[in-house]
């Protein structure tokens, strides 16, 4: 079993899109959306759920207003700005300590210091996962509670549920659509994973971001390609990726143009390999050639990692 | 005036939104600060080309175990909700990259074993762009925790009329660190599916933190209409619509800004900029 994850750096380069393109034309593929708080690949592939589980990624403390006393100590201990002296009185004082649950980073230690015991602090749901089918197969995503955090471990358990899956299902490819950034999350979709594809755009503030992403996967020892997604925005920063790209040990495995087809085929809900039928649905097929390719010369996990595609095209140039 | 420039989505246009409105908001003679808290992947730099007088090491503050005191009672372990101190027989095993600061460990050791010492993982930058104060922060790469160098990033800015603070895509914890504390929220989007979906949930995270906010449409005539739907059945105000025009989207590739190369737009930034004050005081 192989893990291909998608991820871009800079946000809005097409990740998704690519994504989607990648699941209509993989057979015995399992999807896992981890951009997990802000998850748009389902809009695409229409999941049908088939199985759900709550997550939880941490506990969170809470003032019982009745026991406070207000002597101030947990909003002094607090690192994260989060007591406020405003709370309902009692009656013992006129105004007790609330805690504002967006900013409790969940480190309990103001409910392990209270005298009082005021402070309840106890896990809190902050997420769901799904297993779903789709046309393309089974899907694995999530979403995040609003404003919650902890966005990291819950990409940790969409992956161990797609590789569930995937071992169920005898499926041998995980197709893995990152978000964007270097932090928390995109860690928690990399690490360990067999090959990571960078979706970038030919401008300024993408090559500054691809280097960046770049750095990261080296840090982790991943092999990476990259995708020059829109490359005919600007032709001369295409290029220029594809120097550094070289610099940096990184194989460019395709250009994608820039086309109305995509924001088109989102519309309609398909992908743009559904959606569309001329020159950019070639550039995809052949991206999709050469990032298969370059997953079947990788060592996989289990088994010899070969995985039928519909597209039987060539080794790609790229590679 | 504190406004934050935020989306669930990314690539929608907040660099360019941020960068352009601080552009337009210096030309009449306030200060202005423009803040960068994409500290994973920043980009204002790129166009507002800023000259750095500072940069400094920030990140978190970690425990350091003095073992000559450290008695092995386990209590540091036990207090900590990150498994980033654990105590090992007679060793005590510190897993920098799983702390979050929150001193817990060291407030707890009845032998006063344990001291902070600070753990880089992050440096911020502070310069201006010609009358505009600038600040961002770069995340370490390989680190996973950025909220603390946003944090600092904030802590770092010199007061001014006008902030802009240019906030990472998303809608979990850097992201609300980011608008903590600002007086507006301007979230930027894009009329497609995915620009709509991560709106609405940019919306739900801006209504959980009470704050007020407004919509940036931009390449407003791409995509269809539900994006304008939706905000109207929402009462959610749209403060500015920017075409789809390529030459804009050629001009953010070479790094240049929209005011500067194509001036047509510059009543685009001065009308939004304007509409946020009013709706702010």
């Amino acid at each position: 079993m192989k893990e291909l994850v998608v991820i871009s750096g800079k946000g809005g380069t097409g990740k998704t899109s690519i994504v989607a393109s990648f699941a209509a034309l993989a057979e015995k593929a399992v999807l896992a959306d981890c951009d997990v708080d802000a998850a748009d690949l389902h809009l695409v592939l229409d999941p049908k759920i088939v199985e759900r589980g709550k997550f939880s990624g941490g506990s969170r403390a809470r003032i019982q207003s009745g026991h406070c006393t207000a002597c101030g100590k947990c909003e002094e201990i607090c690192r994260f700005d989060a007591i406020y002296f405003d709370g309902p009185g009692n009656g013992k004082v006129a105004k007790t300590y609330r805690i504002d649950p967006i900013g409790c980073e969940g480190c309990g230690v103001c409910a392990w210091f209270c005298e009082e015991n005021a402070i309840k602090f106890a896990p809190v749901v902050n997420g769901e996962w799904f297993i779903s089918d789709t046309r393309c197969g089974p899907m694995v995503h999530a979403a995040l509670g609003v404003a919650e955090e902890n966005s990291g471990k819950l990409v940790s358990l969409v992956r161990t549920e797609a590789k569930r899956v995937a071992e169920n299902r005898k499926l041998d490819l995980i197709l893995i659509d990152g978000s964007p950034g270097i932090g928390c999350p995109v860690i928690a979709s990399i690490a360990g994973a067999d090959l990571v594809l960078v979706v970038t755009e030919p401008t300024l503030s993408g090559l500054h971001d691809l280097q960046r992403v770049a750095d990261l996967t080296k840090h982790f020892g991943i092999v990476t390609l990259v995708c020059i997604n829109k490359w005919d925005l600007n032709p001369d920063i295409a290029s220029q990726i594809e120097t550094q790209a070289f610099q940096h040990d990184l194989k460019v495995s395709g250009r994608v143009r820039y086309d109305h087809a995509v924001t088109e085929a989102q519309i309609k809900r398909l992908s743009v390999v559904e959606y569309a039928s001329d020159g950019i649905v070639s550039e995809i097929k052949e991206l999709w050639s050469n990032v298969r390719a370059r997953l079947n010369a990788e060592k996989g996990q289990a088994g010899n990692g070969d995985f039928p595609t519909r597209d039987s095209r060539r080794f790609g140039k790229g590679d | 005036m504190k406004i934050a420039v935020a989306s669930g989505k990314g690539g929608t246009g907040k660099t360019t939104v941020a960068t352009n409105m601080a552009y337009v908001a210096s030309c009449n003679g306030r200060s202005v600060a423009y803040v960068d808290c994409d500290v994973e992947e920043p980009n204002g730099h790129i166009f507002l080309k800023p000259q750095f007088d500072s940069t400094a090491p920030v990140g978190t503050l970690i425990p350091k175990v003095d073992e000559s005191k450290c008695t092995h009672c386990g209590q540091c372990g036990e207090i900590c909700q990150y498994s980033a101190i654990v105590s090992a027989g007679e060793t005590v095993l510190i897993f920098p990259e799983l702390c979050h600061g929150c001193g817990g460990c060291s407030l707890v050791c009845p032998a006063e074993a344990i001291t902070e010492v600070l753990h880089e993982t992050g440096k911020v930058q502070v310069g201006s762009a010609g009358p505009i104060g600038f600040v961002h922060g770069l995340l370490n790469v390989g680190q996973a925790i950025s909220p603390p160098v946003i944090k600092a990033v904030k802590t770092a800015t010199p007061l001014a009329d006008v902030m802009i603070v240019d906030a990472p895509p998303g809608t979990s914890c850097p992201v609300i660190e980011s608008v903590r504390g600002c007086d507006f929220v301007l979230l930027v989007t894009e009329p497609t599916p995915f620009g709509l979906n991560d709106l609405k949930l940019a919306v739900e995270m801006i209504r959980e933190l009470k704050l007020p906010f407004g919509v940036v449409i931009n390449r407003y005539d791409l995509g269809d209409r539900e994006t304008l739907l939706y905000c109207q059945r929402k009462g959610i105000g749209i403060l500015a619509e920017i075409p789809d025009d390529r030459s804009i989207a050629e001009a953010y590739s070479r790094g240049e800004m929209i005011c500067e190369v194509l001036p047509k737009y510059r009543q685009v930034f001065e009308s939004l900029l304007g509409k946020i004050e009013s709706r702010v005081s």
